[in-house]
């Protein structure tokens, strides 16, 4: 496993170090900068350890993340370490037991590790009339005060979600949107869907509160560092497929343990041409798996994307020529169909085609895997392209607040000019609702498109075991945007491409 | 949450579950607005533990109508328990219950985490698919000592896996407590 430096190695290392150099500090004057421009320049004089030429051994973007975070030159899956923590998410429901554990463990005097790396989001139970849902918002508050927290993305009135220009809604994608990921950092979650980061090329997982209440009072967590699998994604995409489609396909492939403990990381030229808010399709759904985190490897997109939206700087990292990998799965994705996850489970693979004689009742639209702006805008476009009505209710949840502006100020492309809201309104589906993470995960009984009969559902999000949604015996069928908009229009599970 | 010193010992009642239960079966969402730090609501998000378990598939419920504990202390389960979601309110449900150990094949890795963490319950995996071998309401014995499950109806035993590193952690009952008493880090100053 030995492997010596290198130039493809090389390569990569001194597009580290000139990207660090050429002065992150200041990203915005940065944002054209690409990796094939950085692999041209020379080595930059500061180096870290696990970025210089002292490496003895490849590794894998999660390895050489976790490397650095730990002081070590390499690291090898199975080892234990004590990572530095760059960030900490967490959000109503995990927050206040999150700091509950801090506060017994740690004392009533004790401060959090550092408060600006603290974010607060919440985002689960919001727009609920149940008390102790709306306790737990008041409770965050109370500690980001008590704690001097500098990111809490606050919410007082729930009347009127716009009221409130600090709310923003589902926490992985304002994390994205509000600039607080970023490539080569190391981000834990207390939601399982903190995975949905890796596009950025971080290390981003979910934990407990009671992990999460120790990075509270340490910045620093003890993990496992996982063996990566490698899925190698080449081809052009159909105009009829998304990501989700690729994540279907891959979590049908291996199972929903078959990612268990591991990183998946996610390259190819299939990959590289994806817009941001795909790879995070991909990346969120690595826990349905049961991966521990998924990679992307940061490019000329991703430094645009996170450019526009903070100055503070950042380390990219990438995978040596040569690292280990304990699997590689290649697909060509101008092969994949449409697909649906059937009920019950995430990995009950088919092809919307083979499903396409099931009724269903009603079609969700939202969440972290399938709320976002261009999620909004595809389901969008299927509809103005059929000029039909939607025959089942059709429930629209856009994840943030900056999803919900999108949908009414900007045109859907190839659209006549047409914003998104007004297709959907076209088409007979209901206003698209206050941004949280709604029905996709059930919630209280008075949630916006909760299940609360057995129906059966085709959804964009991300999960569909036994009463995911609300009702024990409801029925979820997994699907892309485009999957989602075709069925809505049809009253059955259908293929987009009958449409598009 | 949990008590000082877990025994590595338990013997009673086993409540068998399949493969992939989730953390929506093992706590359903609706729940989770119930701290677990707080010591009132652990106790009620005990009540709710594996309520979320069809009923079609479980006609026998984790814990009867009414009551706030359970009868089975020990889980059997199948592939993947505890896969979903990161909410550590589920091991702390099952631990608030009653639950002491699950006995299953594999498990979602954060799953097993939340439970090492918070010394909640052990996850104890074995080779043997149990959940074929036994059901609900027989009597058995885990001994996690011997690494050893046995059916005290047949006396027929079945190997466990040893619980490694994980085990002196749930033994102190949490990642904390453990700190503490290996010196790692401080007691609590109010």
């Amino acid at each position: 496993m030995a492997h010596s430096v290198g130039s493809s190695a090389c390569g990569f290392l001194a597009a580290e170090g000139s990207l660090r150099r050429s002065g992150h500090g200041k990203p915005r004057a940065g944002r054209s900068v690409g990796p094939v421009l950085a692999i041209a320049a020379p080595l930059a004089p500061t180096r870290t350890p696990a970025a210089t030429g002292s490496v003895k051994k490849a590794m894998t973007m999660t390895e050489k993340i976790l490397a650095k975070h730990s002081d070590n030159t390499y690291l090898a899956p199975g080892q234990n370490i004590w990572t530095k923590v760059d960030k900490l998410m967490t959000h109503d429901v995990c927050g206040p037991g999150t700091f509950g554990i801090f506060q017994k463990e740690f004392g009533e005097n004790a401060e959090v590790w550092d408060p600006e790396k603290v974010v607060i989001i919440p985002d689960h139970y919001i727009f609920t009339s149940d008390e102790r849902a709306n306790r737990n918002v008041d409770i965050l508050r109370d500690m980001v005060k008590r704690y001097k927290i500098k990111y809490f993305y606050d919410i007082t009135n729930r009347g009127d979600f716009q009221a409130n220009p600090d709310y923003k809604g589902v926490c992985h994608i304002a994390l994205a949107q509000e600039g607080h990921c970023k490539p080569g950092e190391v981000l834990f979650g207390t939601d399982s869907h903190t995975c949905n980061a890796g596009a950025f090329g971080q290390f981003a997982t979910g934990v407990g509160n009671t992990d999460a209440g120790f990075i509270l009072g340490t910045g620093k967590l003890l993990i496992k560092v996982p063996p990566t699998i490698r899925f190698v994604l080449d081809g052009q995409m159909p105009p009829y497929l998304m990501a989700k489609d690729l994540i279907l396909q891959i979590i049908g492939e291996i199972t929903v343990a078959g990612g268990t403990y591991k990183a998946m990381e996610f390259t190819g030229t299939a990959i590289e041409s994806m817009s941001m808010e795909e790879r995070m399709t991909v990346c969120n759904m690595v826990v349905e798996a049961g991966g521990k985190n998924g990679m992307c490897p940061p490019d000329a997109i991703t430094f645009d994307y996170v450019t526009q939206r903070t100055d503070e700087p950042f380390e990219p990292v990438y995978a040596d020529g040569g690292a280990g990998y304990i699997e590689e799965y290649r697909f060509d994705v101008s092969k994949i169909e449409p697909l649906v996850a059937a009920p019950h489970s995430p990995d009950n693979r088919k092809t919307a085609r083979e499903c396409s004689g099931t009724k269903i009742d009603r079609v969700y639209i939202g969440s972290c895997t399938g709320g976002k702006t261009e999620d909004f805008f595809a389901a969008a476009q299927l509809l103005h392209k059929s000029g039909q009505q939607v025959k089942v209710p059709t429930f629209l949840v856009p994840a943030t607040q900056k999803v919900w502006a999108d949908l009414y100020g900007a045109p859907v492309p190839g659209c006549d000019g047409k914003t998104a809201a007004q297709i959907f309104a076209d088409a007979g589906c209901p206003p698209p609702a206050s941004p949280s993470c709604a029905a996709c995960l059930g919630g209280p009984k008075d949630t916006y498109a909760r299940m609360n009969t057995p129906e059966v559902c085709v959804s964009t999000t991300n999960r569909n075991f036994p009463g995911r949604m609300g009702h024990k015996d409801g029925q979820v069928y997994l699907a892309s945007p485009f999957t989602a908009a075709a069925s809505a229009l049809s009253g059955t599970v259908a293929d987009p491409r009958d449409y598009l | 949450m949990a008590a000082n010193g877990n025994s590595r010992i338990v013997r009673g009642k086993c409540f068998v579950t399949k493969d992939n239960i989730d953390t929506d079966q093992i706590i359903p969402a609706e729940y989770l607005t119930l701290v677990p730090s707080k010591p009132d609501e652990y106790e009620k998000l005990g009540s709710y533990a594996l309520i979320g378990l069809p009923e079609h598939l479980y006609p026998t419920r984790y814990i009867r109508d009414g009551e706030i504990k359970t009868e089975y202390p020990i889980v059997i389960g199948g592939e993947n328990f505890g896969c979903g979601s990161s909410r550590e309110h589920a091991p702390v449900a099952m631990g608030a219950s009653g639950a002491k150990v699950v006995v299953a094949q594999s498990y979602a890795r954060i799953f097993f985490r939340n439970c090492v963490a918070t010394g909640e319950l052990y996850p104890c995996e074995t080779d043997e698919r149990m959940c074929e071998e036994l059901e609900t309401g027989r009597e058995v014995e885990v001994d996690m000592e011997k690494d050893v499950l046995t059916d005290l109806a047949t006396g027929r035993t079945y190997p466990l896996k040893p619980l490694g590193e994980a085990g002196p952690v749930i033994d102190a009952g949490g990642i904390f407590e453990y700190a503490r008493q290996q010196g790692m880090i401080k007691k609590a100053v109010a």
